[in-house]
């Protein structure tokens, strides 16, 4: 049990780096320069914030196992605060930690460039409380009442509807009710960095191991050390060919359509990949791997163009790699599912799919899983979303957001590469400059 | 004296400032700069997205040079310069009235 611990503390940490600084370098780098800032602060604060909230009532929301509606949440006072967890129960705790904190980064992706740091820091508490938690109760939490996992029985290993089909829904109401960026389809919007990019895409990579080979579930009728020699394994190799062949899926694409193959295409091709193996990484066998990467990578291609065609200003695009990526997934597992069995083949899914035997079952209880997430993600976030905008407001005032946000909201900007110019001219500000009364003293002295 | 002033591709800087410098050439000044021709920019593909950036960058090369010597910078430039490709710049002369070197007073042909 000692290895286990160890394993799940290694496993933790992976999770943990996916938001800071994975995410925050890989959206940080597809912003402008004037709003890379604002983007990464965004993970950093929802990192702070749900952290914190899943101490206090987010774990008893999800895990504990008595009070609120078995169905969809429990009660969040039961474990306030970690009350009655023993400390034997803090990895797992922890564990689960990184994956609030994650999901609720991932929607930053949507509203890049335009939103008040205020703004982001209401909704994000409150997001994870009414969103995540349930969704993740849903699925993760799987008591006998458990909407998702018990009672419709779908299969999702690490967060295919809980996680990316949740924050992928609500990147979409948001970027609905929020509106476009200022120029948006008119003006270039490049990417600004896309080395930064690129690390981040292979840091989630790395990090995206602890997320699913440590999503790790024992039975308690098998061999809990051959279970977990054989889950941990299909694991790994299934989150490392599916995204390969997502790789290949989003890099076709492009070169069909537009005649090249991308850098940033690859990145996102592997984020695609990561996303959709997921739900799927501990249910199918190799072959049905690199079908969903495969899949997800060309069809996540495709998708993050719909903004364009639809109008929508999904400015990083959570919609098309994380909704799409996520139902993807979730879908293909009801295809290519296969079941647990005995020796060489302990590791495996709950009940075998459509291309094993399985019949239609599987397929129709994924996509009701599907149809809970987008609904649930879809209700609570709108509610949220249209609170703030009738309140406080979301956006800032469109002259700042033509300047930068970064300057508007942190008083910062990211680069000084025009010293010279910039800062030399300018010099300190009154504050710090040194009084130039004393200054002419001291020259007469 | 004239004021030779050349716009080119950077991948040929290495080969004019060769044949320049072969030539007799002493001194110039180097600039990087953007701008477009008829041909415009370039356009880019992000996620899909085409985005037609009008800008390209170039090195403009500005040399002063005796009357005599114009026609035969700007040919030599010409021909270092020429990848037979859209986009491989242009080379203009326009007289200059004088020329004075700054640290010894030098005037006009000396001070080149």
């Amino acid at each position: 049990m000692d290895g286990y611990n160890a394993f799940m503390l290694v496993a933790t940490l992976l999770v943990l780096m996916m938001t800071t600084p994975a995410l925050a370098l890989f959206y940080g780098g597809m912003t402008r320069s004037k709003s890379v800032l604002n983007m990464m602060m965004m993970s950093y604060a929802a990192m702070a914030i749900v952290g914190i909230i899943w101490v206090l009532w987010g774990y008893s929301m999800v895990f504990s196992d008595e009070g609120g509606i078995d169905t969809f949440f429990n009660s969040p006072f039961a474990n306030f605060a970690l009350d009655g967890v023993g400390y034997d129960g803090y990895t797992f705790m922890m564990f689960q930690l990184t994956f609030a904190v994650i999901t609720t980064a991932l929607i930053s992706g949507a509203i890049a460039d335009r939103v008040k740091f205020s703004a982001w820091l209401v909704f994000v508490p409150i997001w994870a409380t009414l969103s995540y938690f349930p969704l993740a109760h849903m699925v993760f939490g799987c008591t006998d009442g458990a909407l998702i996992c018990s009672q419709i029985g779908a299969q999702d290993y690490a967060g295919g509807t809980a996680v990316h089909i949740n924050a992928g829904v609500a990147g979409l109401v948001l970027a609905l009710v929020i509106g476009k960026r200022v120029g948006f389809g008119r003006e270039p919007m490049r990417p600004h960095n896309l080395t930064l990019t690129m690390l981040g895409a292979a840091l989630l990579w790395v990090g995206w191991y602890g997320f699913n080979v440590g999503s790790i579930v024992f039975s308690d009728d098998l061999d809990a050390s051959d279970q977990f020699l054989a889950e941990t394994g299909l694991t790994f190799a299934n989150t490392t060919l599916a995204t390969m062949a997502a790789i290949i899926g989003w890099l076709l694409v492009e070169k069909v359509l537009h005649g090249k193959a991308t850098t940033l295409g690859a990145a996102s091709g592997i984020v695609a990949g990561l996303v959709a193996i997921t739900p799927a990484a501990g249910a199918v066998n190799i072959l049905g791997a690199l079908a969903i990467g495969l899949v997800s990578g060309a069809l996540c291609a495709w998708a993050v163009g719909l903004k364009f065609k639809l109008n929508y200003d999904d400015s990083l695009d959570v919609v098309g790699v994380h909704l799409v990526g996520g139902i993807v997934g979730t879908l293909m597992i009801g295809l290519f599912s296969v079941t647990a069995g005995e020796g060489d083949n302990i590791a495996g899914g709950a009940v075998d799919g459509l291309f094993y035997g399985g019949g239609l079952g599987s397929l129709v209880d994924q996509l009701l899983g599907v149809l809970v997430a987008v609904a649930w993600s879809g209700a609570a976030t709108l509610l949220i979303a249209l609170a703030i905008k009738f309140t406080m407001g979301w956006r800032i005032d469109e002259e700042s957001e033509v300047e930068g946000i970064d300057f508007d909201q942190h008083g910062e900007s990211a680069y000084d590469l025009h010293t010279s110019l910039s800062s030399g001219s300018g010099g300190l500000a009154a504050a710090t400059r040194p009084d130039p009364a004393t200054r002419t003293e001291g020259a007469r002295a | 004296m004239k004021l030779v002033t050349a716009v080119i591709k950077p991948h040929k800087w290495e080969d004019v400032r060769e044949a320049l410098e072969t030539f007799g050439v002493t001194g110039m000044t180097v600039s990087e700069v953007s701008g477009y021709g008829r041909q415009k920019g370039h356009t880019e593909v992000y996620r899909g997205a085409e985005y037609d950036v009008a800008l390209v960058p170039k090195i403009r090369l500005e040399i002063v040079v005796d009357d005599g010597d114009a026609d035969d910078v700007a040919g030599i430039i010409v021909t270092a310069a020429r990848t037979g490709r859209i986009g491989d710049g242009k080379v203009w002369t326009s007289p200059v009235d004088s020329v004075v070197r700054v640290r010894t007073g030098d005037r006009d042909s000396t001070a080149i």
